[in-house]
């Protein structure tokens, strides 16, 4: 099997951002790997160890989304690429899939490629679907489990109304979701690999794309309104008159 | 303006932000439902009486069940032979896909999870939230047609006018299906979180309580899961008095009290019910950046200091498994139950 995985570098989830001089500031945050690819790497690692195979991680981004790319081999996988162009900054889903569709051919396919639910960042959750449009192959979304078995990939797809289990021939683009388990901590031996690691660099000509005009662009930048109200503290002798107070706070706010 | 509306449903089930979107279709121009499946008249019935112009008709047994590429190419077909200028889809996990395919298919492109749009001249400028909402953008998207999704409970519901009826349209399907369907199970409580005007949410907390002595033989794991559900039936009980859902946190989850579909938060749902009462909830960053644009948040904590209370409207400290009851009890007579 040969599977890739492909994760975005992002900001950390702890990280205060903010619009500032019509950019995104995070501070001095760290950038660390999509924490929803973090469950793509551990979706490919579970069914390299169930199958055998390769794990390749594959990510469109600065020089900096190295790092984020030696978490994944620290993790496990076996190889990294980074696809990095000055004229990627501004690109949208539509782009990024069809460069991350290059990469994959160029890597020499695969059997399945994993990716995260969404991005912190963007948080489209389009790529996926696109990607899988761009290669031809066939989407399973929303993976909470996976089984391979002759040729043929079955997963369970967690939708809003339950789990639906759907299967495809392979090659097939899969995306997951927390259900697979959580992701496993860099060994110790993992950490040691990754910081030799040598990751190739590929430019747009090296994957043979052109660079994507976006479609879609941001054109204003802007902090969400902040919460003027202050937190009123509900107190009382005893949980019934918390009860009551409270009760009629609710109710004087017309939400039941 | 020629707006498209997907109408997502699940084996009949219509998502209720399908009408909100075809409400705001009406408020661009003309509104043209689309709905795919089999046996669909009550859908398309229904689609009229919220206000539909035209109903498209995709009838055929490639598409009784959801599946990307059938859909999505029928969707690319039908959008490139009568030109919508936008199309509207209501935001899940199918559309999520669905949109994003058509939209390589047509070369444009989506813009998800719209909590507004406005005309600049003859552009539609559309707000979302990124960084998990930390931060909003207006975004453009300068192919045609426009896509867009829009999140449950951000637009009005449109007036259900009974009886009202127009242009009933049938198209054929694409039948390239690359997956098949083999089964469903339901989830054992229907949670549409992202749909609940009212939201009961259980954190970690609901495991906390000493005093309830577990059935004998149970290990330590078995008897916190066993008193974590004890705390859900408190929950459970204001959800359901209140005709609300129930939430979690992902402490909850990852506990193995409930399962992943009531997950509030980052790696859950982004949920903005009117009234959310967060219980035995800290307030993590990623449980806020879930729940934080709720109307009213309600916290129930036994710690003073936990961060919740930093975003909540009302706080109590206290006992959960004190504060619940009670409150089911003063509302179950307040609401004439
Ligand atoms: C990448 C990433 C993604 C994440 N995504 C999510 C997500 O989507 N959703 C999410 O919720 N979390 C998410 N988390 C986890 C998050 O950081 C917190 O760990 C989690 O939200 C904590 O859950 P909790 O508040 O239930 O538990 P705790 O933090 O343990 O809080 C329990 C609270 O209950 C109170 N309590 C205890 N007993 C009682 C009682 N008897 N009565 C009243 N109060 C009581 C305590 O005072 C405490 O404040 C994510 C974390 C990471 C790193
Ligand atoms: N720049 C990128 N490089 C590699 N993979 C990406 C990139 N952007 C998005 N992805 C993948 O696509 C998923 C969805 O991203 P998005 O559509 O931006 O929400 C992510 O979880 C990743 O798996």
């Amino acid at each position: 099997m040969r599977i890739i995985a492909c994760i975005k570098q992002v900001p950390d989830s702890e990280a205060k951002v903010k619009a500032e001089d019509g950019k995104v500031s995070w501070g001095d945050a760290p950038l660390v790997i999509n924490p929803f690819d973090e469950y793509a790497v551990e979706g490919a690692l579970q069914q390299k160890e169930a199958l055998g195979g390769t794990v390749t991680a594959l990510c469109i981004g600065p020089e900096s989304a190295r790092d984020a790319l030696k978490h994944a081999l620290a993790m496990g996988a076996d190889d990294a690429v980074l696809v990095s162009d000055a004229a990627l900054a501004e690109i949208d889903t539509v782009g990024a899939a069809r460069v991350l569709a290059a990469a994959i051919n160029k890597i020499g396919g695969a059997d399945m490629v994993v990716f995260g639910r969404q991005t912190l960042d963007n948080g489209s959750g389009l790529t996926p679907a696109q990607t899988a449009r761009v290669l031809g192959w066939p989407m399973l979304g929303l993976a909470g489990q996976i089984k391979v078995q002759d040729g043929s990939v079955t997963v369970d797809r967690v939708i809003e109304e339950g789990r639906q289990t759907v299967s495809a021939k392979l090659p097939a683009v899969l995306s997951v979701v927390q259900s697979i388990g959580e992701p496993r901590y860099p060994s110790f031996m993992g950490i040691r690999k990754a910081s030799k690691a040598e990751i190739p660099v590929w430019s747009l000509s090296d994957v043979n794309e052109t660079a994507p005009a976006p479609v879609v662009t941001r054109i204003e930048l802007m902090n969400p309104p902040t919460q003027e109200r202050e937190v009123e503290m509900i107190t009382g002798e005893s949980p019934a008159e918390i009860a009551e107070k409270l009760a009629d706070k609710i109710f004087a706010e017309k939400v039941l | 303006m020629k707006t498209f509306v997907y109408i997502d449903h699940f084996k009949g089930e219509v998502q209720p932000a399908a009408w909100e979107a075809l409400g705001l279709a009406k408020i661009f121009g003309t509104a043209v439902a689309l709905v795919f499946g089999t046996g669909l008249d009550e859908i398309t019935k229904a689609a009229f009486e919220y206000g539909a112009d035209e109903v498209i008709v995709v009838d055929d047994s490639t598409l009784t069940d959801y599946r990307a590429e059938p859909y999505a190419s029928t969707l690319s077909a039908l959008a490139s032979s009568s030109t919508p200028d936008l199309i509207l889809f209501p935001a899940t996990a199918r559309t999520r896909e669905l949109a994003a395919m058509s939209a390589v298919d047509l070369s444009t492109g989506v813009l998800t999870d719209v909590a507004k749009f406005e005309m600049n001249g003859e552009q539609l400028v559309a707000t979302r939230p990124i960084y998990e909402g930390k931060v909003l953008e207006k975004t453009v998207c300068s192919g045609k047609p426009v896509m867009a999704t829009i999140p449950g409970r951000a637009f009005p519901k449109p007036e259900h006018v009974a009886g009202k009826t127009g242009t009933l349209t049938k198209a054929a399907a694409k039948t390239d299906a690359l997956t098949t369907v083999q089964g469903y199970s339901a989830s054992e409580s229907a949670v549409n979180l992202g749909d609940a005007g009212i939201i009961v949410t259980g954190g970690r907390g609901v495991s906390n309580n000493p005093s309830l002595i577990p059935p004998a033989g149970m290990d330590e794991k078995q008897a916190e899961v066993w008193r974590a559900q004890q705390g859900f039936a408190l929950v459970t009980d204001l959800a359901l008095l209140l005709g609300g859902a129930v939430g979690a946190s992902r402490a909850a989850v990852d506990g193995g009290y409930i399962t992943y579909s009531h997950q509030v938060g980052q790696t859950g749902k982004v949920v903005t019910p009117d009234l959310y009462i967060a219980c035995g909830v800290s307030g993590a960053i990623q449980h806020i950046v879930g729940m934080r644009n709720a109307k009213i948040i309600v916290a129930i904590n036994k710690d003073a200091d936990a961060p919740i209370f930093k975003v909540a409207r009302y706080g109590v400290v206290g006992d959960l498994f004190a504060i619940l009851p009670a409150l089911t009890e003063v509302l179950k007579k307040k609401l004439g139950k």
